[in-house]
This record gives C-alpha cells, sequence and structure tokens, in this order.
C-alpha cells in the first residue's frame, strides 16, 4: 500500500485524538451548571434546528423559552404538544398570555356614511387618505379599499360589500399587521375575552358626527355615566373603552342611541342571591353601586332598584349556586 | 538584529498594510456582525486574536513537522480546519466559564470564528509565506490586532452614526457596507508606509 495513505490516515487520526482528549479535558475543566430546565426543554423539542421560531436553533430557543423571552407555543414544529410539556416544565398553565385580536373601530360603511367626492387614484387606503383623506364624509371613517386585507398574513380581513372590512375572529391572529398597515388608524387588538366595543373613532362633535354618519359616536356620554366601574371615559367628543377595566356587562350597548356599541355577550336581566350563600362579602365589595347589602356570614341581599345587571358579583361569587344569574332573550 | 527587524515588519505590515479585514477582505461576517458596539466589538477581536496567535502556532507545527514532514501538503485544508475548529471549541468554553455575559453579547459568532475565513486564511497564507515559528505566530498576533483595529474603528463609527441623519433607504446595513468601502479606501494609505 502506498505509505501516503498510511501516513495521512495515522497524522489525521493523530491530529484528532490528540484535539479530542484535549477538549475533553477542556469540557470538564470549564464546566458550566446550565437550568436543568433548559436540558430537558431542549430533550423535548424536535431537533431539527429549523429556525422557524425564529432563533438559531433548538438550544437558543430553550433558553429564550426559560428566560421568559419568547412565547411557550413559539415552535410552530412542535405545535401544541410540545407547548404544553414546556409548560409542564415551567409549572405554568398553558396559555398564560391574554390573546388579542383586531377590531374595526368603525362602523361607517358606504350605507352608513356619505360619500363627497370621486376617488380614481391608485385603490389602496394610503394613497387615497393622503389625497384630502379619502372620500368619505367623516375624515375618520374606515376607506374601505382593504389595506389591512392586503397586510393580513392569515386571511383573516375580508372587505364586505358595505365597504368594511371583515375581521375573522377564528383566522386573527392578533399580529397587528393590518393596525400599522391602516392609515385611519381605526384598527386596534383588543384581548379576546372583551364583549363591547365601541365602534367609532370620530373625533367630531356630535352635531358634526349626525350629519355624516348614522351610526358614530355623538358624544351623548350616556354610556359612560351607564358603565359600572368607569371603564368608558370621553376623549375629545368620543368615548373610549378601558379594556382593562372593562367587565363585560353590556350596559353601555344598551344606552347607545346611535349603536356604535356593539356588545357580543349575553345581557342579564336579574340576579338573585340565594340562601346558599355563606355571607362571605366578596359580593359586596365587588358592586359598582352598593346594590348589595348584608352582614359577614349571613345570606346578603340584592337591591334590585339599584342593581345595574353587570354581573360582577357573580363572577367573584365562590359558592355554587349563591347567586343566579338569569340572562335576557 | 535583522531578524527583530522582519518580525517587526512583518507585525507592522500584518496590521496596517495587509489588514486582514479592509485589504485582504477576509472576515467581513463578524465585521459587519459584531460591529455595533466597541465593547463587543472588543471583545470580539480578542477572542480573535488569541484565535488566530493560537491557530499561528499550531498550524505551523502541524504544517512543519507533520505535513511537510511526511509530504501530506494536500492535507493542509482538512488538518487546519479541524485544529481552528477545536481551538474555537476551547475559547467558546474558557469565555463561558469566565465571563457569561461577554459570552452572550457575542453569541453566534463566537462558534462562527470557526467558519472566519481570516483564520484559515492566516493558517494558509503562512505556508505560503514561509514563515519560521517566532515569525508565524508574530503573523497571527498582527493579523488578530488588525482584525481587532478594524472592528473596533467600525464600531465606533457606528455608535456615533446612530444619531446621524442616514437617508431611509440607506439605513442599516447599506450605510455600514458604504462605511466600510471608505475605511477600506483610507486603509489603502498605508500601502506605501514601508517596503520589505
Amino acid at each position: 500500500m502506498d505509505p501516503v495513505y498510511i501516513y495521512s490516515i495515522l497524522s489525521m487520526g493523530g491530529i484528532g485524538a490528540i484535539l479530542a482528549i484535549g477538549l475533553g479535558l477542556a469540557s470538564k475543566k470549564f464546566h458550566v451548571e446550565v437550568d436543568e430546565r433548559i436540558t430537558q426543554v431542549e430533550e423535548i423539542l424536535p431537533g431539527a434546528n429549523c429556525g422557524a421560531c425564529g432563533f438559531a436553533g433548538c438550544s437558543s430557543f430553550a433558553q429564550a423559552v426559560i428566560n421568559g423571552n419568547t412565547e411557550l407555543t413559539g415552535c410552530p414544529v412542535g405545535g401544541e404538544v410540545v407547548a404544553d410539556k414546556i409548560a409542564e416544565i415551567l409549572g405554568v398553565e398553558g396559555e398564560t398570555n391574554e390573546t388579542v385580536r383586531a377590531q374595526l373601530l368603525c362602523n361607517g360603511g358606504i350605507k352608513e356614511t356619505k360619500k363627497l367626492s370621486n376617488y380614481q387614484g391608485i385603490k389602496t387606503c394610503k394613497a387615497a387618505d393622503s389625497i384630502n383623506g379619502g372620500t368619505k364624509s367623516c375624515q375618520y371613517s374606515c376607506l374601505g379599499y382593504g389595506d389591512c386585507m392586503e397586510a393580513c398574513p392569515f386571511d383573516a380581513i375580508t372587505i364586505s360589500d358595505n365597504g368594511l372590512p371583515i375581521i375573522d375572529k377564528e383566522k386573527c391572529t392578533g399580529c397587528g399587521k393590518c393596525v400599522t398597515a391602516c392609515p385611519k388608524n381605526i384598527i386596534v387588538l383588543a384581548p379576546e375575552t372583551k364583549l363591547n366595543h365601541i365602534r367609532c373613532s370620530s373625533h367630531d362633535p356630535g352635531k358634526v358626527v349626525s350629519k355624516i354618519c348614522e351610526v358614530g359616536c355623538i358624544g351623548c356620554t350616556l354610556c359612560v355615566k351607564a358603565c359600572p366601574v368607569d371603564a368608558i371615559t370621553m376623549k375629545d367628543n368620543l368615548a373610549v373603552i378601558d379594556y382593562d377595566k372593562c367587565i363585560n356587562c353590556g350596559i353601555c350597548s344598551t344606552k347607545c342611541p346611535t349603536n356604535t356599541i356593539e356588545f357580543n355577550g349575553r345581557l342579564i336581566e336579574k340576579l338573585i342571591i340565594t340562601d346558599n350563600c355563606v355571607g362571605c362579602t366578596r359580593c359586596k365589595k365587588a358592586c359598582p353601586v352598593d346594590a348589595i347589602s348584608g352582614e359577614i356570614k349571613k345570606v346578603h341581599e340584592i337591591d334590585q332598584d339599584k342593581c345595574v345587571q353587570c354581573g360582577l358579583c357573580a363572577k367573584v361569587c365562590k359558592v355554587d349556586d349563591a347567586i343566579i344569574v338569569t340572562y335576557k332573550d | 538584529m535583522e531578524e527583530f527587524r522582519v518580525v517587526l515588519l512583518v507585525f507592522i505590515s500584518t496590521v496596517l498594510i495587509n489588514n486582514f479585514i479592509l485589504v485582504k477582505f477576509l472576515g467581513i461576517c463578524p465585521f459587519l456582525g459584531v460591529s455595533k458596539q466597541v465593547e463587543t466589538a472588543f471583545s470580539m477581536g480578542l477572542a480573535t486574536t488569541f484565535v488566530m496567535t493560537l491557530t499561528a502556532a499550531a498550524t505551523w507545527l502541524i504544517n512543519t513537522y507533520i505535513l511537510e514532514a511526511l509530504n501530506l501538503p494536500f492535507l493542509r485544508y482538512v488538518s487546519f480546519i479541524i485544529v481552528i475548529a477545536s481551538l474555537v471549541q476551547f475559547v467558546e468554553m474558557f469565555i463561558r466559564k469566565s465571563s457569561p455575559v461577554l459570552y452572550k453579547a457575542l453569541g453566534i459568532f463566537l462558534p462562527l470564528i470557526t467558519t472566519n475565513c481570516a483564520i484559515l486564511g492566516l493558517a494558509l497564507l503562512i505556508p505560503l509565506n514561509g514563515y519560521n515559528f517566532i515569525t508565524s505566530v508574530v503573523f497571527g498576533l498582527g493579523a488578530g490586532i488588525g482584525f481587532t483595529l478594524a472592528i473596533v474603528l467600525m464600531a465606533g463609527l457606528r455608535e456615533t452614526l446612530e444619531f446621524g441623519d442616514v437617508p431611509e433607504t440607506l439605513q442599516g446595513v447599506p450605510i455600514t457596507l458604504i462605511l466600510a468601502g471608505l475605511m477600506a479606501m483610507a486603509f489603502m494609505g498605508f500601502s506605501g508606509l514601508i517596503s520589505i
């Protein structure tokens, strides 16, 4: 056999072996204690190092998850199964973050608003908006050319015949691309659990709004007064809802004279406290209108005259069947 | 004395005249990737200098006593690469143990020193230039210092540029590349500094 082969194999093998031993010793000497959860998460991950999560590889993703820099559900390959297992390791319950969905804060379609002029330029909201704010009577209104639809990577937005985008709640992931795409800034990300939305963004005075749009906020402040938890405030002639405070009672939607406020839940007809009540006073403390009276450890009572049917007491009550809620419809 | 003169000349010429990044265009990846902050850039430069110096020594020994002695020059690439990879692995372990902050700051670019063409370039240039052991080590050190110099200068410029009024189209990578080009032109001015 040609000695070159033997020399090659021996020399390369020798260099490799020496380096391997050196590195092996060094790894013992320079061993770093790592969070054992990182190794656990790494074992669960698919290990394809595909980078679809946006990190350099599975180990970087594992580190980021443990440090709380990314979502548990960040691994698209592993999907829910992996996310659940990671949640187990971290000791948290699945999805802890509030999921948000895009909400259009305008109901003024072609039917509800007036048209001021003809526009024959490029058919995008951005272009139309740059020319005198579009062709609609309300300068805050949705232009309906579908910039949000174009921006949506999940095909969750379609434009209705009325010229308003319809956001598919199932498809929407709350990524916020439509929010930045909209030149009118009338799309917001609202928590998925919230059922009340004030569908108007107009800061025009009430007189002007009532002339140009059938469903605009006229700034009557009825909702502000009706809200039991002060979640609605007036900001420059527009009622604005604070989703953090809103308790999904829907009272505001019943008061709104222009049907600007949308409520997707069920309205409460009546609330009654039964004998199951143990007198913990939780409901009493929670009631925004002081309609509940009663001593500690005794059955409480709701003053039906004062009660605004917000249902907050039923939500805080921990005892089964202590508060019976009857819904309208 | 003559040898000292040669060593000094090799050193100066690798740092300035034949700067690895700005004249030979080797190691551009970390040059653009890790030059956002002076501090990180400096650490990256130090890590690379360390690897370069060790590589120069190790590859000279391997090349002279194994490859040339056994007449196996065709194994240069393979053997140099495993030596470089092992050295980088070692440096990575060392930095991870001694300075977790630095380890985090360097991130992916630390293991990427392995694939840094400046290092392989250095290892391959040594047998080509026919340096002896001392000169090789100085050559490696000089290359590393030249690398550090270029990357720190770049980081300083980019830090200042953060506050600059850069046209929108040029923001980010384009302006960085323009900067790199201007710096390379500036370094061409050193080419007449000394002649061996």
